[in-house]
């Protein structure tokens, strides 16, 4: 079996009675790769995740991971799969030893693999001086990590981590960003999210999901340039605002204009043209004409958190 | 096979980290004391003749305390796991839903056989002071031991229901009255149905080995009855995949 793909999911489609959640979702996931799985509240991320992860099967379609299908021959896929549910799933009357001890030997390690693994977990996790602490009287950022690194012990092949960073402090999402940054390469991994930052920070390639639907693939940097296309300029002019401002509008294709201050007399406009006008050439050579002096001119691409509201809102902005 | 015992393991360590375990081994002690007592108390003093037998204890038991001893013991087990959602990781573990129940109904017997092992304390006193028949003793605890796995078997299930313990234990403590008194209510309607209805009963099968009788359709009945609960328990955990 040469496997090149460590998770697939061909036309993963899942109704909750009449209620369609996952519709036809196809990917594939390479080796070593991480990818982001974004959409709002409520879009199938989460049905999506335990599809993967066997706890549902889907209505129809297939998924697979590490070649095993998670329908037909799940305790295989399953001792492939390191997971972290979205509700961070612990036992609090047990130690962090005790209980990383049981995950582990409960994905089949034995008890002299768990004894050796767990030195590295603890110190990946950074949970060294919490090893004989109950679990229950841990804070929600610990808490977080004894979940990542129940999901590592067994050094699974693919990693799934359902929203890893919602409700903790701000510092500890920095911490598990950068451990989730460590663990990639030895691991594949699915991380579904929806703080945008997060996605361009950690991962190689986005999965856009919306109502059930995959609505845009690709990397982090290709999504914002393809998407935004040319007809979003920014211009720094000096010169009077009000008479700058009206020029630029009469310009044939603009449709909006925008202004903040960007120090003494002067602004940066931001200009909307209709989609796919370049209208940089023009804009520059009207503000020259004028008298004005122009400092900068760029196009703008989008940022993750416009392209998703783009993409999940059909907003149309073709006007 | 490996995993049963991991996770029946794994519960019996928090069982007994938990105040539960004291608490209930307090009371059970405690009510099991107070039968045994009562039991010799009136044989020695009573018009009967005094008897060294555990007979009393065993059938007090299995009206009084088992119960609300099997629900006690089983309403975390499975509820527990889904109310904090760890369910989700067992399940999503490289075990088989099987393994998860026989785990959990292994832990609970271990529980009770632990109980039913601080009672051979009474065995002993029974035996300085008279002479106990060993046959009867035997065959008394392996209708105790039957009867108590059929009780954990139909907690188990109830457990698997919800995720809320209380309504756990109320709903298999329902189950295990009706049970009881099904012998009982049998005479009300009479006729065949009342023998069907009296043989479905989980008292009326007690009664022989009480006397010292192993009947093979009183074994057969605890046995498939526990089967028949574990069956749905485990039925119930995949059932809860395609919800």
């Amino acid at each position: 079996m040469a496997i090149r793909a460590m998770i697939e999911a061909r036309n993963l489609t899942k109704y909750y009675g009449s209620f369609l959640a996952v519709e036809k979702v196809n990917f594939v996931i390479k080796k070593g790769e991480i990818l982001g799985f974004l959409g709002p509240n409520g879009a199938g991320k989460t049905t999506t995740m335990r599809i993967l992860t066997g706890f549902i099967p889907p209505t129809s379609g297939e998924a697979l991971v590490a070649g095993y299908d998670l329908v037909g021959q799940s305790i295989e896929a399953r001792a492939h799969i390191g997971y972290l549910p979205e509700t961070v799933p612990l036992y609090t009357e047990m130690t962090v030893k005790e209980y990383l001890s049981f995950m582990g030997r409960l994905r089949g390690m034995k008890s002299g693999q768990v004894r050796e693994r767990l030195g590295y977990v603890i110190e990946a996790c950074r949970l060294e001086d919490y090893y004989d602490t109950f679990i229950g009287k841990l804070s929600k950022g610990f808490r977080q990590r004894v979940g990542i690194a129940q999901a590592i012990i067994h050094e699974p092949d693919v990693l799934i981590l359902d929203e890893p960073t919602v409700g903790i402090d701000p510092i500890q999402v920095v911490e598990t960003r950068q451990l989730i940054k460590d663990l990639a390469g030895g691991h594949t991994v699915i991380l579904s999210t929806h703080i945008l930052p997060e996605v361009s920070m950690l991962c190689d390639r986005v999965l856009i999901i919306h109502e059930g639907k995959i609505v845009a693939e690709d990397t982090p940097d290709d999504l914002g340039t393809k998407l935004a296309g040319v007809d979003r300029v920014e211009a720094e002019v000096e010169g009077p605002r009000s008479q700058i401002l009206e020029v630029l509008k009469k310009i044939r294709g603009i449709i909006d204009v925008t202004s903040r201050p960007a120090g003494k007399n002067r602004n940066v406009y931001r200009i909307q043209a209709k989609q796919g006008l370049d209208l940089r050439p023009t804009i520059s050579r009207t503000i020259v004409n004028n008298n004005w002096a122009l400092l900068n001119i760029q196009l703008l691409s989008m940022s993750l958190e416009e392209i998703f509201l783009k993409l999940t809102t059909e907003e149309d902005l073709r006007t | 096979m490996r995993n049963t015992w991991l996770i029946a393991w794994k519960e019996i360590r928090v069982f007994f980290t938990s105040p539960m375990a004291y608490v209930v081994g307090f009371i059970f002690v405690g009510l099991t004391g107070y039968f045994f007592v009562r039991s010799v108390d009136s044989a020695l003093s009573g018009p009967n003749f005094p008897e060294a037998s555990l007979r009393h204890l065993f059938s007090q038991m299995s009206i009084f305390i088992i119960p609300w001893l099997a629900p006690v013991l089983t309403m975390r087990l499975l509820a527990e796991e889904q109310k904090i959602g760890t369910l989700e990781l067992l399940l999503t573990a490289p075990v088989r839903d099987w393994e998860v129940v026989m785990g959990k109904f292994v832990a609970s017997m271990t529980f009770f056989l632990g109980g039913l092992a601080l009672t051979l304390w009474y065995v002993l006193m029974l035996s300085w002071r008279g002479n106990p028949d060993p046959g009867t003793l035997a065959s008394g605890y392996l209708g105790i031991i039957l009867y108590g796995s059929t009780a954990m078997a139909i907690g188990l299930l109830a457990s698997s229901f919800t995720s809320n313990q209380i309504v756990s234990a109320v709903v298999s403590l329902g189950i295990l009255v009706l049970l009881t008194f099904l012998e009982v209510g049998a005479d009300q309607v009479g006729g065949v149905a009342s023998t069907v209805v009296a043989q479905l009963g989980i008292t009326t099968h007690f009664g022989d080995f009480v006397r010292g009788v192993i009947d093979s359709s009183n074994v057969v009945y605890y046995l498939s009855v526990t089967g028949v609960f574990l069956f749905l328990t485990v039925r119930n955990l995949e059932t809860r995949r395609w919800r």
